[in-house]
């Protein structure tokens, strides 16, 4: 059975231009496609337009041109709020430094995307407490997460990526602010992800973090080597 | 909506010092909106008593023209005569009482206590039907000794207090002006308007009055209409008999109901006035809240990245810091009324301060709207950042 892959892309630009200055090429010409399943590694050295092209999968930004297909819906000309809600129910997004919100307990930081889905208050809060349990933290619900080591911080943040159930999972550099265990152990719940089926695409500049993947692919300036 | 407001109200309290300080503001504003449209509606409340209490039916005609100085040089002989009045008096007997006053300030003396600018009024013994005056001891002066200017006088509980603290005043002998005159009469207690003593005077006969200071024109002549009915028929037979002997510019008709329209009008200005000053302070309390909200924006960009990244929309965040503005200047608002009401009640007691429904309103909806307004430019400053800008942001 074939099935659209969640993530195509053909012959994405990205170019930076300032006013009364040259403009910069940071992508020249991606054509990538993910299918269901994969785990993918992009890697390459810093400046090398892999947070751009990360931006891109995850909606945060938009293509200078190209097209790019999520689940085979162009999304190239889409709305801010449209590309918000497609954000909140399709990518679950890991980053390098957690980006949790420090006044709110872990509960409240993991059923955030929840929130704005409109997901009831019991139905979310019984989904994380399920989610931060599988990734043991279940005894840390009322904690803030400046109470948490980094690695138990990445941990709710995955669990946070998960709450809406997306089917892919964009991972910026996820152990970049770890130590060498709390790596392993974060990429073990990535590992296990997958073998549950989800799609993660990891973006990476270390080689044995890039190894749990797949399948890695490797950018330099701009394009795929 | 409900995960919003506890939002809202959860970062207010994160930044407790910030969020009070910033009521604060608001809290003044609806304050003193609150508290000087009291003291303006107090103001013209007890003015308008004060008037009223004169007599509704009242019409006076004071020399000269008011309002118009059609006279070179602006200044106005009087040519208003005591036979003006008498003339008034005969013609108009069935429908009105009249009282023709000639009034002085002079001294008056007790033994070595004296009361300096005192009010002498010279009237007839109709003066008591004409305006309001009610006599606590002894009697007014009857017509007889009026016309034949007997010496005697009735003085006001000030002229009473000053040169009698411990005796008793009636049939002694004061001195006006160098003139003896016996006391056969108290006059209750008026109070002041306008800051003028209306119970440092004294009233004598008109015609003790007229020898006295040697003049033969009246101040003013008092006519009191018997029923309210009749007010404007009394004003406009005045004016047909005046006429006769006066021209246009040499008297002018003015009745309580004027009087009182001319008063309103200046303390509804004071009102206006006083609650527009008020109002800049809540202004700037507006801008104290637009000012903190856009730290707040600047403070939270990552936060508002993240939430974006996890899919808020532009209106999730636009609410999120506008309900957060609204929050302070509502709570602000509730307050401040709180303590404006209660500052004016206890104002009430020492001083004139009437609480007045619509300045409540007004101060609370400005404050809502003053959260709506001024939050408005900081939310959709928050609501336009692009989710990796402000995710990057440090």
């Amino acid at each position: 059975m074939k099935s659209t892959p969640p993530v195509r892309l053909s012959q994405i630009t990205k170019e930076y231009g300032l006013v009364h200055s040259a403009i910069t090429q940071v992508l020249g010409g991606i054509s990538l496609t993910v299918k269901k399943g994969d785990f993918i590694a992009i890697t390459g050295p810093s400046g090398s337009g892999k947070s751009t092209l990360m931006n891109i999968i995850g909606l945060l930004d938009i293509p200078t041109s190209g097209v790019y297909f999520l689940h085979g819906n162009n999304i190239t000309s889409l709305s801010d709020d449209q590309l918000s809600s497609l954000r909140n129910k399709e990518i679950g997004f890991v980053f390098q430094s957690f980006n949790l919100l420090g006044r709110i307990s872990v509960l409240e930081n993991v059923v955030l995307p929840a929130i704005y889905a409109g997901t009831g208050k019991d139905k979310r809060e019984e989904k994380a407490k399920k989610l931060l349990s599988s990734v043991g933290l279940e005894k840390y619900l009322q904690n803030h997460p400046n109470q948490l080591s980094g690695g138990q911080q990445q941990r709710v943040a995955i669990a946070r990526a998960l709450i809406n159930d997306p089917n892919i999972i964009l991972a910026d550099e996820p152990t970049g602010n770890l130590d060498t265990k709390s790596a392993e152990e974060i990429m073990a719940i990535f590992r296990r992800l997958n073998r549950e089926g989800k799609t993660i695409i990891l973006i990476t500049h270390e080689k044995d973090i890039a190894a749990y993947a797949k399948k890695v692919v490797k950018m330099r300036d701009g394009k795929i080597v | 909506m409900q995960e919003l407001i506890k939002l809202s109200y959860r970062s207010l309290l994160a930044n407790k010092l910030r969020s009070v300080l910033t009521t604060l503001g608001i809290i003044i504003g609806v304050f003193a909106v609150i508290i000087l449209v009291s003291i303006g509606t107090g103001v013209q409340s007890y003015i308008t008593n004060q008037i009223s209490g004169l007599g509704s039916n009242l019409i006076f005609v004071i020399p000269g023209r008011v309002g118009g100085a059609r006279t070179p040089g602006g200044i106005q002989t009087n040519k208003l005569l005591l036979s003006d009045a008498t003339m008034l008096e005969n013609k108009l007997k069935d429908i009105a009482h009249v009282g023709p006053v000639i009034q002085k300030a002079s001294t008056v003396k007790y033994g070595n206590l004296s009361d300096k600018a005192v009010s002498i009024v010279g009237t007839t013994a109709n003066y008591p039907d004409t305006v309001k005056i009610t006599i606590e001891k002894g009697t007014f002066f009857n017509s007889s000794q009026a016309r034949a200017g007997t010496r005697v006088v009735l003085i006001g509980s000030t002229v009473a207090s000053t040169l009698f603290p411990n005796t008793n005043p009636m049939g002694k002998t004061v001195t006006i002006a160098g003139t003896r005159y016996t006391v056969i009469g108290i006059l209750q207690k008026r109070g002041s308007i306008f800051g003028i003593d209306q119970d440092n005077t004294v009233i004598i006969p008109i015609a003790a009055a007229k020898r006295q200071f040697g003049v033969t024109n009246v101040n003013t002549i008092y006519l009191s209409a018997k029923t309210p009915e009749l007010v404007s028929t009394v004003k406009s037979r005045t004016n047909q008999i005046l006429l006769k002997r006066l021209s246009e510019d040499d008297f002018s008709l003015q009745t309580q109901e004027s009087t009182l329209d001319t008063i309103r009008n200046i303390t509804n200005i004071l009102s206006v006035a006083l609650g527009g000053i008020a109002g800049i302070s809540l202004l700037v309390g507006g801008i104290g809240i637009m000012n903190i909200m856009l730290v707040s924006v600047t403070e939270r960009t990552r936060e508002i990245g993240l939430r974006k990244a996890v899919g808020a929309r532009r209106v999730d965040i636009l609410l999120q810091f506008l309900l957060e503005a609204v929050f302070l200047s509502l709570t602000g608002g509730i307050i401040g009324i709180a303590i404006g009401v209660g500052g004016s009640l206890v104002l009430s007691k020492f001083f004139v301060s009437s609480i007045t429904p619509w300045s409540i309103i007004v101060a609370f909806t400005f404050s809502c709207l003053v959260g709506v307004v001024f939050g408005m430019a900081p939310a959709i400053r928050a609501s336009n950042l692009s989710p990796i800008e402000a995710l990057r942001h440090e």
